[in-house]
C-alpha cells in the first residue's frame, strides 16, 4: 500500500466543486505522508486541469452512465484493489454518503465521514452537531478511507503540473446492478436567489411556532434583508425550500448574516459560513453558531428581534 | 410487508457536552436521552407504511439498558414489538462493528424493509445503515423523502443536493435511511402507551465480541476557536441598541 488516491466528482458535464477541495485534502495528505497522489474520476477527465498529482484514471463503462450505489462500488473496489493506496480520499457529498460506507465494508474498513481537517496521524471531525471535535485514529490493515467536509480545505491551493491520464475498464455486469435511478430534477423552479443576497436575515428552530416568523420577516424587511432559514424550519412548511441555506439548500455569502435562533448544525454551517460579517442571537451559550459568528447575543430572541427591529427602523429615519 | 426500524438513542440535543474522564467519550451521567431524530422519522415511515399496506413493524435497538426508554417510546407510538441488543458501550465500536451486531440481530427476522435515520445526531457518520445493508447483501438508498410499495418493490425518492431529487426504483427486502423532517412526527396516546407495556422485547446479548477496530476515537476536545465572538451582553434593549451601533459603523449596512 502506497499513495493517497483521491476519488473526484462529476455531476452530469460539470464537475461537483467539493471535488478540488478533496483533491488539496489529498494533496495536503499525501506531501505530509511524503506519498504520491492520484486521483480518478467515473466518467471522462474533460475539463479536468491539469495538476501536480502523479496519474488520474477516468473509470469508463456504459453501466457507469448513470450513479448507482452497486456499480459504483464494484467499479472504485477493483480500481483501489489494482491501484493499491494507503488511503482513499472522497469530497463528502450526498453521492459519496451513499456509496463510500459500503465500499470501505468491502475492505474490512470504516469511512472516516465528514473530516475536517487532520493532524500527525489522525483525522478530526465534528461530534454532537460540532459542539465538539475527536481525532479519529485508523487501526485497520487495509486502505484508510475517508471524506472530507464541504470548506473545510480551500481548493485554491491546488498547483499547478503535468498530471498523466489513464483509462481504466471495470468488469462489471448488469445483473449485479439492483437500483433504477431515474432522472435528477428540482421540484420547482428557484425564483429566489439567496447566492446573490448582500444581507440575509435567517430564522431556525429557536422561533418555535409558524406565528412568531413575522416577527423575523419585520427585522429583515427592516434592514432590506432576504429572509432565510435552516432547514427544520423549511421541513415544517414555515417558509418555503427555496429559502432554505444549507447542504440541502442554498450556499450563501453575503456581507452581512443575522442568525435568529440557529444552533448551528453543521448542515447549516457549510451553507453559510462564508458570509462576511456573522451576528447570532441564540439561548444556549454553546451552541455551534457562536463558533462560526462575529458577534453573539445570548439571550431570548422574542426579546431581542423586536428591540433591534425598533433600533434599526429608528436608524433608517434618522 | 415485514419492516424493522433501527434507532438509536443519543444524549438529547440542549444536553450539555462534557468531556469525559480519559477524553474518549462525553460524560453523559446527567445526561437526558432521547430517539436520534432521523430514526423518529424512518419509525414514522414505517408506522405510515404499516397503516397503508398491513404487516409489522419491529423496532431494533443497540445499546445499554437506559435504550429500553426509547425502545419504549417506539412501541407505544406504534411498532408492535422490538429486538433490544445489549452492548454497554456502543460508542467503543466502530461502524462496522456497530452494523455487525445489528445485522446479527436482525438476518433471520427475514424483513421486507429496513428503514434507520440517515444520520445520528451524537456520531453523524451517516454510514450504519448503507453497512448493515452491505453487510445483509441487501440493495439500499440512502437520503430518503418518499417510499412508495410497487408489487414486490420500492419506488422511492432521494434527495440529492442544492434542491435536486430522483426516484429510484428498487426490488425488496432493501434498506432505506430516511431524511429528517419528511413527516408531522405522531404523538404516543395514551392506550398506545398502555398497550406498549405489553408488547414484547426481545433481549439478544452479542455472544461474539467484535473483530479489532478499523477506526477508534483517539481524542475529544472542545473544538478551537478560530474566531472569537465578540459576545455582547446587557438587557435585550441594550443588546438591540448595541448591535444596531455595530451594524452602522462596523458592517456598515444601516
Amino acid at each position: 500500500m502506497n499513495g493517497v488516491l483521491t476519488i473526484l466528482e462529476r455531476r452530469g458535464a460539470a464537475w461537483n466543486r467539493m471535488s478540488w477541495e478533496a483533491l488539496a485534502a489529498g494533496g495536503q495528505l499525501a506531501k505530509s505522508t511524503d506519498q504520491p497522489l492520484w486521483c480518478a474520476v467515473i466518467g471522462d477527465a474533460q475539463g479536468l486541469t491539469p495538476f501536480e498529482a502523479t496519474r488520474a484514471y477516468t473509470i469508463e463503462h456504459e453501466l457507469l452512465e448513470k450513479y448507482t450505489p452497486d456499480g459504483y462500488i464494484i467499479a472504485l473496489e477493483q480500481l483501489i484493489r489494482e491501484v493499491d493506496p494507503s488511503y482513499v480520499v472522497f469530497p463528502h457529498t450526498y453521492q459519496v454518503r451513499d456509496f463510500a460506507p459500503a465500499l470501505a465494508a468491502r475492505f474490512g474498513e470504516t469511512l472516516i465521514a465528514d473530516v475536517i481537517g487532520f493532524g500527525p496521524r489522525v483525522f478530526i471531525r465534528q461530534l454532537l452537531q460540532g459542539k465538539l471535535n475527536a481525532d479519529y485514529r485508523h487501526t485497520g490493515k487495509g486502505p484508510c478511507f475517508v471524506s472530507i467536509q464541504s470548506g473545510a480545505f480551500r481548493a485554491d491551493g491546488l498547483a499547478s503540473g503535468a498530471c498523466e491520464i489513464g483509462v481504466f475498464t471495470p468488469r462489471l455486469d448488469a445483473a449485479r446492478i439492483r437500483t433504477r435511478p431515474g432522472e435528477p430534477f428540482r421540484a420547482a423552479a428557484q425564483t429566489v436567489d439567496l447566492s446573490s443576497a448582500s444581507l440575509i436575515v435567517s430564522v431556525g428552530r429557536g422561533i418555535k411556532d409558524r406565528d412568531n416568523i413575522p416577527m423575523v420577516q419585520e427585522l429583515a424587511s427592516a434592514l432590506g434583508a432576504e429572509l432565510a432559514a435552516s432547514r427544520p424550519i423549511c421541513d415544517n412548511g414555515w417558509l418555503p425550500m427555496e429559502r432554505q441555506v444549507g447542504s440541502s439548500g442554498q450556499t450563501v455569502s453575503p456581507k452581512l448574516y443575522l442568525a435568529v435562533g440557529i444552533s448551528g448544525a453543521i448542515q447549516h454551517l457549510v451553507g453559510m459560513k462564508g458570509s462576511k460579517t456573522v451576528i447570532a442571537i441564540n439561548k444556549d451559550r454553546n451552541a455551534p453558531i457562536f463558533e462560526v459568528a462575529d458577534y453573539g447575543v445570548v439571550g431570548d430572541l422574542f426579546e431581542i428581534v423586536p428591540a433591534l427591529t425598533a433600533e434599526v427602523k429608528k436608524a433608517k429615519s434618522a | 410487508m415485514k419492516i424493522v426500524v433501527a434507532i438509536k438513542q443519543v444524549p438529547a440535543r440542549d444536553s450539555n457536552a462534557r468531556i469525559a474522564a480519559g477524553a474518549k467519550w462525553i460524560d453523559t451521567s446527567d445526561s437526558s436521552f432521547e430517539i436520534n431524530e432521523p430514526d423518529a422519522y424512518a419509525l414514522e415511515t414505517a408506522l405510515l407504511l404499516k397503516e397503508r399496506h398491513s404487516g409489522e413493524v419491529v423496532a431494533l435497538c443497540a445499546g445499554p439498558d437506559r435504550c429500553l426508554s426509547s425502545i419504549r417510546e417506539a412501541l407505544a407510538k406504534g411498532a408492535d414489538r422490538a429486538i433490544h441488543v445489549r452492548c454497554e458501550q456502543l460508542e467503543a465500536l466502530d461502524t462496522l462493528g456497530v452494523a455487525h451486531l445489528l445485522a446479527d440481530a436482525v438476518r433471520h427476522e427475514n424483513a421486507d424493509l429496513i428503514l434507520t435515520g440517515l444520520q445520528s445526531d451524537d456520531l453523524g457518520l451517516g454510514q450504519t445503515g448503507v453497512v448493515l445493508a452491505e453487510i445483509l447483501g441487501i440493495p439500499h438508498a440512502t437520503i430518503i423523502m418518499e417510499v412508495e410499495v410497487q408489487g414486490a418493490g420500492l419506488r422511492v425518492k432521494r434527495e440529492l443536493e442544492d434542491g435536486w431529487f430522483q426516484w429510484v426504483e428498487m426490488p425488496m427486502p432493501a434498506l432505506l435511511t430516511i431524511q429528517s423532517g419528511i413527516s408531522k412526527l405522531r404523538y404516543a396516546t395514551l392506550m398506545g402507551i398502555k398497550k406498549a407495556k405489553t408488547k414484547e422485547v426481545r433481549a439478544v446479548s452479542p455472544e461474539d465480541s467484535p473483530g479489532p477496530l478499523s477506526v477508534s476515537i483517539e481524542r475529544v476536545y472542545a473544538p478551537e476557536r478560530n474566531k472569537q465572538a465578540r459576545m455582547i451582553e446587557g438587557t435585550p434593549q441594550q443588546a438591540a441598541a448595541e448591535l444596531a451601533d455595530i451594524l452602522r459603523s462596523e458592517v456598515r449596512v444601516l
